[in-house]
């Protein structure tokens, strides 16, 4: 560890006890021993895997790999090798077959939907295997993740409990490395892995150093768009994040529901999930 | 002759989301254990019997004065002393979270959460009503003041009950555990907890009995913690970790009054200069 720790540095050792006990506790009430997640070689999903194998027990996790013909072999290797190394079981679907069979009439459909499609092919995979398993669906997105909306709305998103959605980028690779995963996965550069050469960083135009430094001083620290400014980051990559940030709130909602009556679900209908639980 | 210690039973338990039944049998589980570990009383957490992010549960788990699992706990208590917390209906129709304490077969006083929590991810303020006044409760084993988790975070509270001469301050919460930087050994929701209990307990030169629950609802990982501490401010005993557990502890009865003879801050103390103060304050509009 360095002498002087990054400021989003976590107490990794809390972290873990927390969000293992999140993901127990969440299961158990709905009467749950059991989890699956998509396994992408990734390093969102071997946190998510490696907090899994440690909640629940690695015999009692399920890592599907759903590679679309496009996918880079090297991510099926990646995800082989998380699962080997937490003892989680793997099984594998190709979503191929299943994607083409609606994209094959759709020749002009671009990269954007096409990866939709391949995210949403996903998650009708996971939901389906989930029945016969009867395992909850975890989830793989994190912070930065979910504040820039950088994800598949009904696909890549789509789960039960998400144990990094308070977690941005740099604390994933934090508890990574504390949970002992390969160096690898750890090291290699993010990819949603929908088209070749494809990078999250290249994507999005900015690093996750950027995202993570900026939206933390936003969203944790409160401080204003000004305030963000004179930490030294630059103007428009910080106006450039709020946007984005507030354009796919949609995202992180359920869908609207149009209000006639005195009590309306989403809107006056206040709840938990965990009611009488 | 010394009177005896007082053994409390400090019960970190796990309420169910809205299950007052499920709640009740916990209770009566942990209030059996405490009896069979010769303690004389029993404490719970804050709403205890219902759970926590009730939302618009709470009307529907309010009990009214009486009502079956006040009764029972009554009932319970002819042997031991108990503390629990619900939701109380009032006969005018609001509703407090409310944390009161049996005894002798009966209700012999309780407290409505004052300073209710209503800012980043709690909304109390619109759930339930707020209560008015600090009051300590005299049982057999001392005087009590009671105070709901965010009542701590105030002065007022526990300033009252330092004028009232309390034995200990019975701090009662559903806290969340939050905060998790590097550098930090513990939750940082936990450390401010802790500093708050010693200067709760030096000031005051009372014990304070803290109780905190565990479990989760909805994603929120409540942060036990439970802990006991001294009237001169120093650690007695804690519950590690986040799971569910009974920490038990024998109060010594002569503490209070041989740390208020070395420093006889209540002798000290000038509330009527505060009332004064507070007056002359009102009167320029400045409060």
């Amino acid at each position: 560890m360095s002498a002087t720790p990054h400021p989003l540095d976590l107490n990794v050792e809390l972290v873990e006890q927390l969000l293992v006990r999140f993901l127990r506790i969440e299961a158990r009430k709905f009467g749950f021993q059991r989890a699956l997640l998509g396994l992408s070689g990734g390093i969102d999903s071997a946190v998510s895997a490696a907090l899994a194998a440690r909640a629940y027990g690695p015999e009692q996790v399920l890592g599907v790999m759903m590679p679309y013909r496009t996918s880079s072999p090297a991510s099926e290797g990646d995800a082989r090798t998380v699962a080997a190394a937490l003892g989680i079981r793997l099984e594998k679907t190709d979503i191929s077959a299943m994607a083409d069979g609606y994209l094959s009439g759709l020749p002009d459909a671009d990269r954007l939907r096409r990866g939709n499609v391949m995210a949403r092919c996903r998650m009708i995979v996971l939901y389906d295997r989930s029945v016969p398993e009867r395992a909850l669906v975890i989830g793989t997105s994190n912070k930065t993740e979910l504040l820039l909306g950088y994800s598949t709305q009904f696909g890549d998103a789509a789960c039960a409990l998400n144990p990094l959605g308070d977690l941005y980028k740099h604390q994933v690779w934090q508890l990574a490395r504390h949970l002992g995963l390969p160096s690898e996965v750890i090291d290699k550069p993010p990819t949603a892995d929908l088209f070749e050469g494809q990078t999250d960083e290249g994507e999005l135009g900015f690093s996750y150093a950027e995202a993570d430094g900026i939206l933390h001083a936003l969203v944790d620290e409160r401080r204003s768009v000004d305030e963000v400014v004179q930490l030294g980051w630059a103007r428009t990559l910080v106006e450039r994040i709020v946007t984005r940030m507030a354009a796919n709130q949609y995202k992180r909602q359920p869908p609207l529901v149009a209000k006639l009556g005195e009590r309306t679900v989403t809107h006056d209908f206040r709840y938990l999930r965990d009611w009488g639980r | 002759m010394q009177p005896p210690m007082t053994r409390v039973s400090l019960a970190q338990i796990e309420p169910a989301l809205g299950d007052l039944k499920k709640n009740l049998a916990l209770h009566e589980a942990e209030i059996a254990a405490a009896r069979a570990a010769g303690a004389q009383m029993v404490a719970f957490p804050e709403l205890s019997l219902t759970g926590y992010f009730l939302k618009d549960l709470v009307a529907e788990v309010a009990l009214a004065p009486n009502e079956g699992p006040l009764q029972r706990l009554a009932d319970l208590s002819k042997d031991i002393t108990i503390a629990a917390g619900w939701a109380e209906r009032a006969r005018d129709g609001r509703i407090y979270n409310t944390l009161g304490i049996f005894e002798d077969g009966r209700l012999i006083g309780a407290h409505r959460k004052v300073h209710l929590v209503t800012y980043g991810m709690f909304d109390e303020a619109r759930d339930f009503a707020a209560g008015d006044r600090f009051r300590a409760i005299d049982s057999k084993h001392g005087r009590f003041g009671v105070l709901v988790c965010e009542d701590m975070w105030h002065l007022d509270g526990m300033w009252l009950h330092f004028l009232a001469g309390v034995d200990a301050i019975l701090a009662c919460s559903a806290s969340p555990a939050r905060g998790v930087p590097a550098g930090e050994t513990q939750l940082r929701s936990q450390r401010t907890w802790n500093t708050i209990h010693e200067a709760a307990a030096a000031l005051t030169q009372a014990h304070v009995l803290y109780v905190n629950r565990v479990g989760c609802e909805d994603g929120i990982v409540f942060g036990g913690g439970s802990r006991v501490v001294r009237p001169d401010g120093i650690e007695q005993a804690r519950l590690e970790g986040l799971d569910a557990g009974r920490l038990m502890v024998d109060l010594d009865p002569t503490l209070v009054r041989r740390v208020r003879t070395a420093t006889p801050l209540r002798r000290d103390e000038k509330p009527q200069l505060v009332i004064r103060d507070l007056r002359a304050l009102e009167d320029q509009g400045e409060l």
